[in-house]
């Protein structure tokens, strides 16, 4: 291992380093409002993300004897983990504080989950993926059970720990087949072994394995039942965390093992991605309809928003996994977005996470119902918005690939999904207010959701940078 | 000249949604500055039309104004604006209905009324954007991106069903909307661009045409509204505040004739030519089916809402009538009677509707119910108001003399040359149209005073007065002079019609 591969991991030891400084230095500080801790970790992501955005390069580059790889997709991935993590901490601490849960394990859990994605993201051997993985899902196991005392949080909790348990034995039995059909760990090796060899009926049995392990980090339909849980039961702060930067991690574990890996069985893993997509789109497009808690609906509009960008790796094209990472990148903006607001409005200690707390919200505080209004357009897949490119991109690299009756299925649900989205308008618009009480949140809140909003609504009249960014990725 | 150097368009689209955002900053306290301020941007992009009108030069058929700069250079879509005489006219109806409607909601609006008045104003901006834009990416960015301001008036200021109807209407036209979004895909997937006039030259196979002519239809028969997805229109004309009826009746109904001419016909040309007897059909359905519907309404608005619809029906029918037309004798006045027709039908439903639809505002303001049976006599108390309901009553009817007259009397007159039957059909809208109209204002404003509310009505203020005169110019003077619009549109359908003759299955 030379200079230039430390080169290639620093952020990620620097990361590390500062990760555990920040424990320490949580450890020895008696401020009953861990500022130490915050703005530590902080820092550690700023540091990180500086560090990575001075590397960017568009070259692939190998270390670690082929472990760990970076490419323009890893850097961009990367670098957006980082900003959605700093937005994601930002948010999270008012809220902490508020519920008196507010401790310095959880930045430092935090920054370790962060840690775990960029190791994932940058994986280049099936064992690289599967530490990166399970050093994410135990942090965010221990994050969901932060408010030890709430059963729903507890509930929440195990049941992750449990199924994402099940999740990561079906994974590592899958990548045990692997291993035992090709010989090899790393992604290229494999790669190549199962193109050198005839169709394998026992490497297509490991890819399924491999498969649902990627499906159930994602949460398509079928193996989506913890995530509505989940994000009902966990802390918001905690949704919000789990709902946005780990997407992108699981997006780029589907590339890795998908495209890098098992790109020669791409019909078998097309067929069955396919099938995932399809359902998901359905399922969760027409089961948010009938929520009235809206951690659950956005759950299962999260269920939904997974299937729509399953279709571009569908594709099977570069244009298609460039589709898909811009939509991840933008569904990570957009949950934060919505999963913040549900901080931002809560009042009295209660969390407004019924729709009803919505209501009345344009007379109450015209500025955040019209973010409000932003984020919910731009997830329904309206223009001018973000939310509408992503959709747009995605349908065309699979009309590109042929798909056509997949595109009009996906546009059906979208349709479908427009109503509950718009519910949330129209309860904020149309509806009178359940009482004229302000939601109690500091100025820097507001500010940070203005500027989340409006990117929304900036991105979406511009999206040509981001895009370049996303083929690019893939461009090689 | 200095005018061909101003990006007009570029000011067009932006000045309205600029000066709504700072409408919208402006806030409630001072609602008469908000009022006077909204008034000023209207007329001012009333003014920019106009300019953009004297510099048009008619004798060309092509797109003018063209301002061209990447927009997403990975995907080669642009910023690519132009008009044309077909958009023209559609342009200078929507500034002039904006800054009437703005008017119409002068003391009117009390709620939330700087939300009022910026969405009318970025929806202004947003709909010349759709009259104007060359690339099939922005087209539907500004077509979507319109629902939004229009869900948002109808769901705040609209009467007691309005979520139902404002949620009906966004689902209705969103889920047209899609399947064209899918098709322009699919056309670049051939073309590899978004450029409209790209598509043109785009060889298909017939069934491709057909699935994309298709598709385009969903898109356009829902916002033109065509029978059968003509059932949002009723509810949302119904719930809608007056000006959202005005702008929804006048302009949006527009864009889905306005969506045939642009793209239906020219790129789907033999699709256009094997469907047009369905297409005819559906056509002559609006206008006799729903004629008689309207015939048995109990509600002015709903009246007059079904009334468009089947006037639509005519502009559809002049669109689609031309294949048959060219089958049967091959005249190409009659074609370009036809398609004038349709157009012309466009521009004098816009003044028309819009003019009713503010007429039963005003008498909705006074009596707050839109119900016939509610009013009787209304010519006792309101005998100004009365006179100018009259005039447009008749120019629903489609009296000669007003705009209303000219579209109908073309598109029948060259529905002759296809067929006598189709022609016949088509001429049963003057007695069903004089029919429900003139029996709703027989039954509103003639007669003796039917309760005391009627009594107490006030006639028209001033700044009423004001609104209907300058509906009335419009209304009039293209009934008796509608040489200047044909002017305007004749090189540029004649070149539409080169575009929608010819055959694109071959060759590919």
């Amino acid at each position: 291992m030379g200079v230039d591969a430390l080169n290639l991991l620093l952020p990620e030891i620097v990361l590390l380093t500062l990760a555990c400084v920040t424990l320490l230095g949580d450890i020895f500080s008696t401020d009953p409002h861990h500022r130490t801790g915050y703005w530590l970790a902080q820092a550690s992501l700023l540091i990180t993300a500086v560090l990575l955005a001075a590397g960017y390069s568009t070259d692939v580059q190998y270390a670690m004897s082929g472990m760990f790889v970076s490419d323009p997709m890893s850097a961009v991935l990367k670098l957006v983990i980082c900003i959605i993590g700093l937005f994601a901490f930002f948010y999270s601490r008012e809220y902490l504080g508020r519920h008196q849960i507010l401790k310095g394990e959880y930045f430092v859990l935090g920054l370790f989950a962060i840690l775990g994605m960029l190791v994932l993201v940058s994986a280049n051997s099936l064992l690289t993926v599967y530490l990166g993985l399970e050093l994410l899902s135990l942090s965010l196991y221990a994050m969901v059970a932060l408010h030890r005392d709430s059963k729903t949080a507890s509930e929440a909790a195990i049941k992750y720990f449990v199924l994402g348990a099940i999740a990561s034995g079906m994974l590592l039995y899958g990548i045990s087949i692997l291993y035992g059909v090709t010989g090899s760990l790393e992604l290229g090796e494999v790669a190549a072994a199962i193109e050198a060899s005839e169709y394998s009926t026992l490497a297509v049995f490991g890819l399924v394995f491999v498969l649902i392990g990627v499906a159930f980090k994602l949460g398509a339909v079928p193996f989506h039942m913890w995530l509505p849980d989940v994000y009902e039961g966990a802390p918001t702060s905690v949704t919000l965390f789990i709902g946005s930067a780990p997407k992108l991690a699981a997006f780029a574990m589907a590339i890795r093992l998908f495209v890098d890996g098992l790109g020669p069985l791409l019909t078998d893993w097309q067929q069955m991605l396919m099938i995932l997509s399809v359902l998901s789109m359905a399922a969760g497009n027409v089961i948010a309809i009938s929520q009235s808690n809206i951690k659950r609906m956005l759950a299962y509009s999260t269920i939904a928003h997974v299937g729509f960008l399953l279709l571009g790796i569908v594709a099977g094209t570069a244009g298609g996994y460039a589709g898909s990472m811009f939509y991840v990148i933008t569904y990570a903006l957009m949950s934060m977005g919505a999963f913040a607001m549900i901080i931002i409005l809560e009042r009295r200690g209660m969390e407004a996470d019924r729709l009803q707390d919505f209501s009345g919200l344009a007379t109450r505080n015209p500025w955040l119902a019209f973010l409000m209004l932003i984020l919910m357009f731009s997830m329904a897949g309206v223009p001018p918005f973000l939310g509408f490119w992503a959709k747009w991109f995605v349908l065309r690299e699979v009309i590109q690939a042929g798909f056509i009756w997949i595109a009009l299925l996906a546009v059906v649900f979208a349709i479908i999904g427009a109503f509950y989205y718009l519910r949330i308008v129209k309860l904020m618009y149309f509806d009178e207010p359940l009482d004229e009480s302000e939601p109690e949140c500091s100025i820097s809140l507001r500010a940070v959701i203005s500027i989340n909003g409006l990117a929304l609504l900036l991105l979406g009249l511009s999206p040509g940078m981001l895009m370049s960014l996303c083929v690019a990725a893939f461009a090689v | 000249m200095i005018l061909n150097q101003l990006p007009l368009l570029s000011l067009l689209v932006w000045a309205p949604i600029l000066g709504g955002i700072w409408v919208l900053m402006a806030g409630d306290r001072q609602q008469q500055t908000v009022r006077y301020l909204s008034l000023i941007i209207s007329l001012i992009v009333f003014a920019l039309s106009v300019l953009l009108y004297l510099g048009f030069d008619s004798n060309v058929a092509g797109m003018q104004y063209v301002e061209y700069t990447s927009w997403i250079a990975a995907f080669n879509i642009n910023y690519h604006m132009g008009i044309d005489g077909i958009s023209l006219p559609l342009i200078l109806l929507t500034t002039f209905t904006t800054v009437l409607v703005i008017l119409a909601g002068w003391e009117v609006i009390e709620r939330r009324l700087s939300m009022y008045m910026a969405s009318f104003l970025i929806m202004e901006g947003l709909m010349i954007g759709v009259f104007s834009a060359l690339d099939a990416v922005l087209f539907y960015v500004f077509w979507e991106a319109m629902l939004i301001p229009m869900f948002l008036i109808i769901g705040i200021w609209g009467g007691p069903r309005r979520v139902y109807a404002t949620i009906k209407f966004f689902l209705y036209t969103f889920f047209g909307s899609v399947f064209m979004l899918v098709s322009f895909l699919y056309l670049y997937s051939q073309a590899g661009t978004f450029a409209i006039h790209e598509f043109y030259e785009l060889s298909l196979p017939m069934d491709v045409q057909k699935l994309i002519f298709i598709a385009f239809l969903l898109a356009f028969a829902v916002k033109i509204p065509m029978w059968p997805v003509h059932t949002w229109l009723p509810d949302a004309h119904v719930e809608a505040p007056t000006g959202g009826s005005v702008i929804l009746a006048a302009i949006m109904l527009k864009m889905g004739g306005y969506g045939f001419l642009r793209f239906s016909l020219p790129i789907t040309p033999d699709a256009s030519m094997a469907l047009d007897g369905f297409m005819i059909a559906l056509s002559l359905i609006a206008v006799v089916y729903i004629g008689f519907v309207a015939m048995v309404q109990q509600d002015m608005k709903k009246l007059i809402a079904y009334s468009s619809i089947a006037h639509m029906g005519f502009v559809t029918l002049g669109f689609f009538v031309i294949y048959m037309i060219a089958m049967r004798s091959d005249s190409l006045d009659g074609m370009v009677m036809a398609m004038g027709g349709g157009m012309i039908q466009m521009i004098s439903h816009g003044f028309i509707s819009g003019a009713l639809f503010l007429c039963v505002g005003v008498m909705y303001d006074r009596m707050h119910s839109r119900q016939i049976s509610e009013y009787g006599g209304v010519a006792n108390t309101m005998p100004q108001f009365a006179a100018f309901m009259m005039l447009f009553a008749m120019a629903n009817a489609g009296l000669p003399g007003t705009s209303g007259f000219v579209g109908e009397f073309m598109v029948i007159l060259a529905s002759f040359q296809a067929s006598f039957w189709i022609a016949f059909l088509a001429a049963t809208t003057m007695i069903l149209g004089a029919a429900y109209t003139l029996w709703m204002y027989k039954r509103v404003i003639f007669g003796e005073v039917a309760n005391d509310n009627v009594a107490r009505l006030a006639d028209i203020s001033h700044r009423e007065k004001l609104i209907l005169v300058l509906v009335a110019i419009p209304v009039l003077v293209f009934g008796l002079w509608p040489q200047p619009l044909f002017e305007i549109m004749n090189p540029t359908l004649e070149q539409l019609l080169t575009l929608a003759m010819r055959s694109k299955t071959g060759g590919g």
